[in-house]
């Protein structure tokens, strides 16, 4: 199971380097932007009553997703036990 | 190579027999050779339409019914337990290596059962083989789920069983063809399939159990059970409404539970089940297109499932827990097995290029087809939680996230093997799906890629990834904790033994009570009848007898009397 790592302890990894983590954010951040104006110069054909409006997916999956978590969050409140709980008897 | 008309599952169970008796390396090329040798021989000798019988008694049983819907997800077992039997090669637990070929085996049996009776013996045998890689977890916790799990698949063959007594009854046939919902059989094969495919409210089987199972058992596990379920729906239940919107609810709600769950292999089990509602919906759909889609997404759900869960039972293995909130960091140690992670998880978010997309699209497209918009946005909904749990909570809080601590070794040869070619697979279909497409049951013309659909996907996904830095910086994404989030399994986890418990303890207490009352009143009378007069006579000697016979002998006398008098 837990084996010692060989390599030394004090190397420096990909994300250790607070660069590289806001380097992956600001791509995102770049290619969300880009992908929001594909949406003008392409033409996206509508397939439903739902994603003729402009930006419908990128609004779409971005309230989606702050929603899931917050609903989730909520719902934890209601449904969260001690980790022991199924473990102990009466 | 062999007959062609030998039913599927022979080599397997025969293969459990030799892995029982050998050891070593011997055992090692039984465990691979099986699932290679069987998927080439029905690859090139078995073709649609080969039927095998076998008769018993007056009853004929049809053990072998190939055709295009039951070749494909034989394929895909195989392909399956092939890859699982690599990622297991290190394991030398013989329990574990023969129930492993025992389940498979009973898998390729069930699909391929032409009637019933079959049906219902490979159904039972697929709970019976794979409750010992629960089993094999050999905690107090696995044993106890493994019993649960057991009890809950067994009468789930129950169920079928009577179904399928019942139709005999009704009908004179045991085929097992298109069934429906008509009358008191269709509803109880109906609920059968629908435990075994989790179905919400009958789900906790899978969340409870197969994260209890071993690293190398929860694979085999999360391909065989629910996709011979999908199977048997897609046989029987084709075009049943009710479909669409069970599979609508089983996208959705497992999602939440992911979100707040610790355990990132119950994350996948949750997550296993939002998959499952996909292909449900198809089934509900019935179209040519909608089939072909649940086909095809339990064809590439299947890869990307087993690789996911290969690359946590990895972690657990080499990290010795799967909690998110004790890990992180681990790509430092594990590079290789946190890029396959990522593979997968790029799969089952359906991001283009990669398996999901071309599969769950098909489903997704025949739901706008048929008119069902709003399940469409539910759906999509369901699509961007995906992204949350398995896209990226999965990846992230193993690999990346806070720094653990945790420095281990990359995980074994053979894992990486495993998890390699699945994840060659996932990408191959992603961008080839035309030799997947080719294989699919109905002709229907598809194509996934145009710009309409690329884009949207990726506007989807992509506006999902930034709402999780978005709320990751706002610090809003919930905590990963140490915790039991209660679900349906509470009522017969907590409840039903809690309220069993209460019930005796009341009974008991009233019991005695009632006991003690009857004592003292019972004490008292006898007293107060030595100190009467009629004490002294030697009926009171033997009180309850004496007066029971003597007061027998007074009514005897008065109903005598009575006859006389009549």
């Amino acid at each position: 199971m837990n084996e010692p790592d060989p390599r030394p302890e004090n190397r420096q990894h990909l994300f250790d380097n607070p660069r590289n983590v806001s380097l992956v954010i600001r791509s995102l951040y770049i290619v969300c932007i880009l992908l929001f104006l594909l949406d003008f110069i392409l033409h996206r054909h509508v397939t439903n009553k739902w994603d003729g409006f402009t930006s419908f997916y990128a609004l779409f999956g971005f309230i989606a997703y702050v929603t899931i978590v917050l609903v989730a969050t909520q719902w934890r409140k209601l449904v969260k036990r001690k980790a022991d709980y199924y473990d102990v008897d009466g | 190579m062999w007959m062609a008309d030998l039913p599927a599952f022979v080599p397997f169970f025969i293969a459990a027999l030799l892995a029982f008796l050998t050891r070593g390396w011997l055992r090692n090329l039984i465990i691979l050779a099986t699932p290679l040798l069987g998927g080439v021989h029905l690859w090139l000798d078995v073709t649609p339409g080969i039927v095998t019988t076998v008769p018993i008694l007056e009853y004929e049983l049809i053990l072998m019914r190939a055709d295009r819907l039951s070749l494909l997800f034989a394929y895909i077992f195989h392909i399956a337990a092939f890859i699982a039997a690599i990622f297991a090669l290190h394991v030398r637990d013989t329990t574990q290596t023969v129930s492993g070929l025992l389940y498979a085996g009973s898998a390729l049996g069930a699909v391929f059962a032409g009637d019933l009776i079959t049906l219902f013996i490979f159904w039972e045998l697929l709970a019976i083989s794979s409750v010992f890689l629960i089993w094999a977890g050999r905690t107090e916790r696995a044993i106890r789920s493994g019993m649960r799990y057991l009890v809950i698949q067994v009468s789930s063959g129950m169920l079928l069983l009577a179904g399928a007594l019942v139709q005999y009854y009704q009908t004179g046939s045991l085929a097992f063809d298109f069934i429906g919902l008509e009358g008191i059989s269709g509803w109880l094969i109906f609920l059968a399939f629908g435990i075994k495919c989790a179905f919400p409210l009958l789900h906790n089987w899978l969340t409870d159990a197969y994260p209890e199972a071993t690293p190398t058992g929860t694979v085999f596990l999360s391909v065989f059970t629910t996709k011979v379920a999908v199977y048997a729906l897609a046989r029987g239940f084709p075009g049943t409404e009710l479909l669409v919107y069970i599979g609508a609810v089983m996208t959705c709600f497992p999602i939440f539970y992911a979100v707040i769950e610790n355990d990132l292999r119950r994350v996948l089990a949750y997550s296993l089940i939002n998959q499952l509602g996909f292909m449900v919906c198809g089934i509900g759909i019935g179209t040519a297109l909608a089939l072909n889609g649940t086909v095809a997404h339990a064809f590439s759900h299947i890869l990307y499932k087993a690789l996911l869960f290969m690359s946590m039972g990895a972690v657990l293995y080499r990290a010795g827990t799967i909690k998110s909130s004790d890990l992180g960091g681990l790509y430092k140690s594990m590079p290789k097995t946190a890029s396959l992670c990522i593979i997968g998880a790029c799969s089952i978010s359906a991001f283009p290029l990669f398996s999901g997309f071309v599969s769950k699209s098909m489903v997704m497209a025949a739901m706008i087809e048929e008119g069902y918009d709003y399940l469409w946005l539910v759906l999509l909904f369901a699509s961007a939680g995906v992204l949350h749990h398995a896209g990226i909570k999965i990846p992230y809080f193993a690999f990346f996230a806070h720094d653990s601590g945790i420095r281990t070794r990359e995980a074994p040869v053979n894992m990486l093997i495993a998890m390699s070619i699945a994840a060659i697979l996932c990408v191959f279909i992603g961008i080839q799906p035309q030799y997947l497409y080719a294989l699919l049951p109905w002709e229907v013309e598809y194509w996934p890629y145009e710009t309409t659909h690329v884009l949207s996907q990726f506007q989807l996904l992509l506006f999902a990834a930034l709402a999780f830095v978005w709320l990751n910086r706002l610090g809003l994404h919930p905590h990963e904790m140490h915790a039991v989030n209660l679900d349906a399994d509470w009522l017969y986890r907590k409840l039903m033994p809690d309220t069993a418990r209460s019930v005796y303890g009341f009974l008991k207490r009233t019991g005695h009570r009632i006991e003690d009352t009857f004592d003292s009143t019972l004490k008292d009378a006898a007293r107060s009848m030595i100190s009467t007069r009629l004490g002294r006579f030697n009926l009171a000697a033997s009180w309850p007898t004496g007066s029971m016979a003597f007061w027998l002998a007074v009514i005897l006398g008065l109903f005598l009397l009575a006859d006389a008098m009549s």
